[in-house]
């Protein structure tokens, strides 16, 4: 039996009948879900999970770890709603799934729970303490410790994935962007757009070279750009991993944050980060306090490549002679659905060889934080991904989202592959600077 | 089911293949069917054909059933468990075996994915036509147990053209090889032609030999929108008799063409009564003779706009967005009942009108699309399953549609299959004669009948319960067999 703890956070949570009832089965789903792909169970399946997520809902199947499991085993990567003429929202069921794991007594321990919660609430959701976090472990990889420690770690087998996850953490950058950048930043010639820019988190920590070279590329395509100071996590990690009351604190934050800047866009290079803060727009639909704050907000929300592929192409851009090709992030392509502006904006580079990927929407396995909470079937889906890249021949691999970014340059050095990776926006910049130092990436 | 038989199942296929917890019977409880759904006791993944033997073996003596099953996108019930049965998925059966170039043909495992087999034999020069809608998921072995049609019926058949021989197991468990690579074959009965489209009832197949064709090098697609649906079925009746076979003859209504674009966004035309999906292939100039044809067809017939698809690009996103029409008009309403009813081709026009008067007369919203060329048409009743007395008016439209198709010469299933959805239709397709002689064949074949009981027939036991023993008991024992 369902205890009445559980029902009540059933009937809080889970979506309403009309969205459960939405699915029909008919399985077109299967073929691009990669995990139903490693088990060939209906249960690890889109149609399969919402099921169970509508058994649960009537009654008929009991809160169980299984439960918790094939939830949790989903990438969360949208690739089904991509394929789904029936317009379900698998998404918002499963994540809405999550929230009622994350409440309850099934998966994970208590304490696993606890700590993943104070990672997401207590340190990714307050931007000073996550650069803390981040200026200790630029420490960590710059001063010799890490090599002593992994090199420690590989004497014990029992490390071994110790040591493979310690491998997947960002490289951390020497300044932040956060700090680095001005609140304004004015463009290089007549302002034609208003830009406010959304930092992100691990960007700002991880990749602030990639936000130092969008702000660049944006004043070159008469843009004056405000990064506001007080910006926080836009709680796209704390929405897929069922915190979503976390979620919505900060999203009300950025809200009030970023009304009191005039603009025309806010621009993202960030997939996950942009796809959720056009969601902002859902999230808020029944408070009557931000619905319509959040409802100008999230229209204005453009990706870095969306924004760039519909205004006149620059001038400035000088020849790359690479052979490059392009990995859709799944929170670009399945949730925003953006797939032509990248391509399109990169074919404005002369010179540049555009070899096109197989499987390009197929998952990294990268997905967030799962490469870390989910490591062994993230080692699987990334197997996938290497041998379609390997299959380019490519120089370059570019892609739009930090996670993505992450996880490619950690399969390409387990692989043994000779490719760079680099942000759409990363090879823009190189074209303009007219210089091509790729020979000499890391 | 009792444990101990659970165990003696477990057993055969090995604790890794077994699964029996609540969240896997729910899993595969259904398939692509709308409202049916049964919990199976088990689910296994035999690996070999000894295991799937042991298991037909044990359910005659035990008295269980099996459900064979490939991807679960069958559309009349065929993969639905039914009481104490066990699943037998054959998913993970999915290797090409051989692709014979000097034979043209291929021999595959069932579970092989249809669109990933096209993939493989185009990279050769080689065709597979047989294109269901789900051929990116469904099963070869799916596919033969449906004797599934699909876009390309019209000119190049279905899957019985393609099937050139199958290994498999009956349901007593023996094994059993039909035909090979010879073109001709015609030693004793055509034992193949039973077993195609005999969906899971009278065998599990373990290898399936496919004919292959040559890829032909040229195509063109047309896509046609009509200001009246009634111009669009006198296009099609034109078009076939004037000695053209295109290779796809594809028809859309307003409500269809308006859920596909929702979903495709490809500029299909919202306010045409219909459209018309056209596809000419072959050699040389023949093509573009033929595309010509047509055109001047369309025009005679109030073609409003023809457009004829500039590169391959272009065609493939037609075509995809046809093959997503099911699916799409479950963006207008949850429940999406799709029907399969087909008549002669001269007859389509007629039964265009038919499937209106259903949708008015039973005040049932339904979208009407299908494969024109082929008089095979898919009214799908739009509703939710949650209204009974929508569900009960869809029911009492879908028979009003399948009595009007049989009177114009037609069948309740082109190409669906009869499994549970249609069982109670069967009969007025094929008469008492062709019922009896189908129990006939199961009976001698599944004498217990273990494998997909329940689907296409249904077998009673000669007697159940206690006899009468007056007369006046006689009609009430009728009743309830």
């Amino acid at each position: 039996m369902i205890s009445s703890k559980d029902k009540a956070l059933l009937s809080k949570y889970l979506p309403g009948d009309d969205v459960l009832t939405q699915c029909m089965h008919c399985g077109m789903c299967l073929a691009t879900c990669p995990t139903y792909e490693l088990t060939k169970l209906e249960r690890s399946s889109p149609r399969g999970r919402i099921k169970l997520i509508k058994s649960v809902a009537e009654g008929k199947l009991e809160l169980s770890n299984l439960f918790a499991e094939e939830m949790n085993f989903c990438l969360d990567c949208q690739a089904c709603e991509t394929a789904c003429p029936a317009g379900v929202q698998y998404g918002k069921m499963v994540e809405s799934a999550r929230v009622v794991i994350e409440q309850s007594n099934i998966g994970s321990s208590k304490i696993n729970k606890a700590i993943k919660r104070f990672l997401l609430n207590s340190v990714v959701a307050n931007h000073s303490r996550l650069k803390l976090l981040a200026r200790i472990l630029y420490f960590y990889q710059n001063s010799g410790m890490r090599t002593i420690i992994t090199k420690a770690l590989s004497v014990f087998p029992f490390a071994k994935k110790l040591a493979e996850i310690e491998s997947l953490s960002p490289v951390i950058s020497k300044v932040f962007s956060s700090d680095g950048m001005e609140e304004k930043t004015l463009s290089h010639s007549k302002v034609k757009y208003k830009i406010a820019f959304s930092t992100g988190c691990i960007m700002d920590v991880a990749f602030a070279d990639i936000n130092f070279d969008t702000v660049e590329v944006l004043q070159k395509n008469q843009c004056e750009i405000i990064t506001p100071k007080a910006q926080v996590c836009c709680g796209s990690l704390h929405a897929h991993n069922g915190e979503i009351e976390k979620a919505r604190e900060l999203a009300k934050k950025n809200l009030d944050v970023f009304s009191g800047f005039e603009y025309d866009f806010l621009v993202s290079n960030s997939a996950g980060c942009g796809a959720f803060m056009k969601e902002y727009v859902h999230l808020f639909a029944d408070d009557p306090q931000y619905a319509q704050k959040a409802k100008l907000f999230s229209e204005r929300v453009k990706d870095i490549s969306e924004f760039l592929a519909n205004i006149e192409p620059s001038d400035q851009m000088h020849p790359l002679e690479e052979k490059v090709t392009y990995h859709d992030a799944c929170h670009l392509c399945h949730s925003q659905k953006i797939t032509v502006e990248p391509r399109k904006v990169l074919q404005q580079i002369p010179d540049l060889k555009f070899v096109p990927l197989e499987e390009s929407t197929w998952c990294c396995g990268s997905a967030g934080i799962y490469n870390v909470t989910r490591h062994e079937d993230a080692e699987k889906i990334l197997e996938r991904k290497m041998k379609n890249l390997r299959g380019t021949g490519a120089d370059i691999v570019v892609t739009g989202n930090p996670g993505c970014i992450g996880q490619l340059k950690y399969g390409i050095k387990k692989y043994g592959l000779k490719m760079k990776v680099l942000h759409t926006v990363s090879l823009l910049k190189k074209s303009m600077d007219g210089k091509s130092d790729l020979k000499n990436l890391p | 089911m009792d444990n101990s038989v659970l165990l003696k199942i477990k057993k055969i296929v090995g604790i890794e293949h077994y699964f029996d917890s609540p969240e896997d019977r729910i899993s595969y409880s259904y398939d692509g069917t709308p409202m049916l759904q049964q919990l199976p006791e088990a689910v296994v993944f035999p690996q070999n054909i000894e295991q799937i033997s042991g298991l037909l073996y044990l359910a005659n003596t035990e008295k269980f059933a099996i459900i064979p099953r490939g991807a679960g996108t069958g559309l009349s019930g065929g993969s639905i468990p039914v009481e104490n049965s066990i699943v037998v998925v054959m998913t993970k059966w999915n290797k090409i075996l051989e692709i014979d170039t000097a034979n043209l043909t291929a021999l595959v495992e069932p579970g092989l994915v249809t669109g990933l087999l096209q993939k493989e034999v185009e990279k050769l020069g080689l065709f597979y036509p047989p294109d269901p809608g789900s051929m990116t998921v469904c099963t070869i072995g799916g596919n033969v147990a449906e004797n599934a049609g699909g876009l390309r019926g019209l000119k190049y058949g279905v899957t019985k053209n393609y099937v050139l021989g199958v290994e498999m197991i009956l349901p007593t468990g023996e094994f059993l090889k039909i035909g090979g690579k010879s073109v001709k074959d015609v030693a004793g009965y055509n034992l193949k032609d039973i077993v195609i489209g005999s969906e899971g009832t009278l065998g599990i197949f373990s290898k399936i030999l496919l004919k292959l064709i040559p890829f032909p090098t040229r195509s063109k697609t047309i896509s046609v929108n009509f200001k009246k649906i009634i111009d669009s079925g006198n296009s099609v009746a034109d078009i076939i008799s004037s000695r053209i076979t295109p290779s796809m003859l594809e028809f859309l209504d307003n409500t269809t063409m308006n859920c596909v674009e929702d979903y495709t966004k490809i500029g299909l035309d919202r306010n045409a009564e219909a459209m018309l999906l056209i596809e000419v292939d072959g050699r040389g100039s023949s093509v573009d003779e033929d595309a010509e044809t047509i055109v001047s067809i369309l025009k005679k017939n109030n073609a409003s706009q023809i457009r004829i698809a500039e590169n391959t690009v272009e065609a493939l996103s037609l075509k995809t967005a046809r093959r997503s029409a099911f699916s799409a008009l479950a963006r207008r309403k949850p429940t999406t009942i799709l029907e399969d009813a087909t008549v002669p081709r001269s007859e389509l026009p007629v039964m265009i009108e038919k499937v209106r008067e259903a949708a008015s007369n039973f005040n049932v919203a339904i979208g009407n699309f299908g494969h024109a060329g082929d008089g095979n048409l898919h009214p799908t009743c739009l509703t939710d399953e949650r209204d009974s007395s929508e569900i009960t008016r869809a029911h009492k439209a879908f028979g009003f549609i399948f009595n009007e198709a049989i009177k114009l010469g037609g069948t309740i299933t082109g190409e669906h299959g009869t499994g549970l959805a249609k069982k109670d239709f069967l009969e007025s397709a094929v008469g008492k004669e062709g019922i009896e002689f189908m129990k006939k064949i199961k009976m001698v074949v599944d004498p217990n009948n273990v494998l997909n009981p329940g689907k296409i027939l249904t077998m009673k036991p000669r007697c159940e319960g206690t006899l009468p023993s007056r007369r006046e008991q006689i009609p009430d024992f009728h009743a309830h067999q």
